[in-house]
């Protein structure tokens, strides 16, 4: 089985980061907030697998296992 | 006094009275079936045809009003059809496979169920609940008829019962006063507020949700061209709510199923005109009639434990779920074709009373399950908090749009068959076969030529060989086992390969007389399935 990924993996890191700023531009916080729900939902499925997903799930409520 | 609570569409059963009334001691019955519904009815059926006397007793006199159940999933028909009254119910069904989804004014997406082949019955049809009763009924009488020695007693309440070791003394109240009888068991089919439930002070316990739902069933005038389809609405802009649901029954009849919140005024809701306002509002310019109207709240809730002694409970009795999913008479349809064999076996001395422990296990294993889909589905519709909301909208946005939504959109999961995993009938699983044929499993029909595999299921237990030799019957304490010999070779439909083998060349099925797979394995090894019949019957661990 395989574990989340939780070292550096994105290549041009500053560069997503921007865009990731960039995408939520003008929008209230209202509109802001459905565009991360939607983003998080088509980023779960492209990961597709049940285990990680949980462990992101953790890993983002930072509920650690040390 | 005597009165109905509520009203009834087919008296079937009028009051008459019975010399039991006259009897100078309680006359003691085999089994006695408190609750005249579509799961009491069904229990009779099954007792009925292994010949065990069954007296149903009533408090109305027929098949209430009002179409409550209008989906009936394969599972709950294929048990009716091995009572021998499935086939009307198809017949008079209406079949659907387009479902369309909207969210406030907007149509989201469009599915179509596409149907799997190859079974007699189909994953679900529409039909109001008193026809599914009155056929039950007819194949009541026609049971009585051929001297099935099964009975029922209108206008009979059951008011006081009192438990026992090996029998139930039950007080019965009639137009014509009380009377005392007797019964060695007693399965309470007596609804959601199951009277016995109360009088023998056990606890129902789970999740009331905090919803109302008004219900509409009208009948469209003049040439309404309105498809066969399931149309869900998450907000529908039309009319307040949470959601509308519309749906096609038989007769031109369609449902239509507000969700209208909590606090409401039942009265005020309920007044014709202001169902036409809400109706008006969501269908536009249509005529039409209104059938019937109610409004219900429900709950998810079980009993602790479906068995105390010599009382069973089955149906809404036993558990209640969300009409989201059309689970309520779904799931207590499997009840009773779980529970009527073991009685069978037991009455008959044919196996331990410790089988019929196992129906508590495998039955709260089926309610816990329909439980958990069903309060999913109740929280997808009503996000319980600001966040679900926002994901909720947000799978509903991207449904529109992209197919992998579309999955997570939950507007009611319909209901499947419960597999009986972990069950201690079952035997470890020794065949390499598909995993919807493992020990547990109720089997999926198959079609042989003009017939299906299902009609030559059931009843007994059956030794199922596929390209494999056996025993034609064999015998193991006082359980027959038959053999039903198949071969996938000459199968044009390839479907008992794909269904029963897998990647198996041969294969050996220990079907129970419920239609579920106790054992399988790739040959017919004598001393494993002799074994496996005494675990299927409670004689052994
Ligand atoms: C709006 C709505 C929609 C639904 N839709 C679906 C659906 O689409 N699919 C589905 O599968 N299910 C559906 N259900 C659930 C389904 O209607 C029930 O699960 C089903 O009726 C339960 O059958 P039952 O025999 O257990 O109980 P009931 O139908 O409630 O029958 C109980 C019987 O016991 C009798 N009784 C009560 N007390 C006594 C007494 N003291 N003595 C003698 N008799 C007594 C009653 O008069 C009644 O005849 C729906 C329910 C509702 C309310």
């Amino acid at each position: 089985m395989s574990d989340l990924i939780l070292n550096p993996n994105i290549n041009g890191v500053d560069d997503f980061y921007a865009e990731l700023v960039a995408t939520h531009e003008g929008l209230s916080d209202e509109e802001s907030q459905a565009l991360n729900a939607r983003l998080l939902l088509v980023m779960a499925n492209h990961i597709g697998d049940r285990a990680i997903l949980s462990q992101a799930l953790s890993a983002a409520a930072l509920k650690s296992k040390e | 006094m005597f009165d109905d609570r509520y009203t009834l569409a087919y008296k079937r059963y009028p009051y008459k009275k019975s010399p039991d009334q006259d009897a100078s001691a309680p006359v003691r019955h085999p089994v006695v079936v408190m609750g005249g519904g579509p799961i009491g009815i069904a229990t009779a059926l099954d007792l009925g045809l292994q010949g065990i006397p069954t007296l149903v007793l009533d408090d109305h006199e027929g098949v209430g009003m009002g179409s409550r159940a209008i989906c009936f999933a394969k599972r709950c028909l294929e048990v009716a059809d091995r009572y021998g009254c499935g086939e009307p119910m198809l017949e008079k069904g209406v079949v659907w496979n387009v479902g369309k989804v909207f969210h406030k004014d907007d149509k989201v997406f469009e599915f179509n169920l596409l149907p799997e082949e190859g079974h007699k019955y189909p994953a679900f049809i529409n039909l109001q609940q008193p026809y599914y009763e009155s056929y039950q009924l007819d194949r009541f009488e026609e049971l009585q008829a051929q001297g099935a020695p099964i009975e029922i007693r209108g206008k009979n309440r059951i008011d006081n019962v009192e438990v026992h070791d090996d029998h139930v003394v039950l007080t019965v109240m009639t137009p014509d006063g009380e009377y005392t009888i007797e019964a060695e068991w007693l399965i309470g089919c007596d609804g959601a507020s199951s009277p016995l439930r109360e009088m023998l002070g056990y606890d129902f316990s789970g999740k009331v949700f905090q919803d109302s739902f008004l219900i509409a069933d009208i009948k469209m005038k003049g040439d309404v061209d309105f498809p066969t389809e399931r149309w869900f609405w998450f907000e529908p802009s039309h009319g307040e709510g949470a959601s509308v649901l519309l749906h096609r029954q038989p007769d031109d009849v369609w449902r239509v199923d507000f969700q209208i919140g909590w606090d409401v005024d039942r009265k005020e809701e309920l007044k014709e005109e202001n169902i036409r306002r809400r109706l008006d509002a969501f269908l536009g310019g249509v005529e039409y009639d209104m059938v019937w109207s109610s409004i219900y709240t429900f709950q998810c809730k079980r009993m602790e434990s479906f068995r105390h002694g010599r009382v069973f409970f089955a149906g809404d009795a036993a558990h209640q779920v969300s009409p989201f999913g059309a689970r309520g008479a779904n799931s207590g349809m499997q009840d009773v074709d779980n529970l009527g064999w073991k009685l069978g076996l037991v009455m008959a001395g044919k196996a331990p009373d410790a089988l019929l422990d196992s129906y508590n296990f495998e039955r709260i294993h089926g309610a816990d399950e329909n439980i958990l889909n069903s309060t999913r589905s109740t929280d997808f519709i009503t996000p319980k908090s600001a966040m679900s909301t926002l994901l909720r909208d947000s799978v509903l946005a991207l449904s529109e749009h992209y197919e992998f939504a579309r999955p997570m959109v939950n507007s009611g999961r319909l209901s499947v068959p419960c597999t009986y995993d972990g069950s201690p009938l079952n035997s470890a699983d020794a065949l390499d076969g598909p995993e919807r044929t493992r020990p547990g499993s109720p089997c999926p029909d198959v079609p042989l030529g003009d017939e299906f595999l299902l009609s030559k299921l059931g009843n007994d237990f059956i030794l199922l060989t596929i390209d494999t030799d056996a025993p034609e019957s064999f015998e193991e304490d006082g359980i027959t086992v038959k053999r039903l010999a198949l071969s996938a070779n000459n199968d044009p439909t390839n479907l008992l390969k794909e269904r029963y083998l897998g990647e198996a060349e041969s294969a050996v099925y220990l079907i129970r007389p419920d239609q579920h797979v106790a054992a399988r394995r790739p040959s017919f090894d004598e001393t494993q399935l002799r074994a496996a019949v005494r675990r299927a019957t409670g004689k052994e661990q």
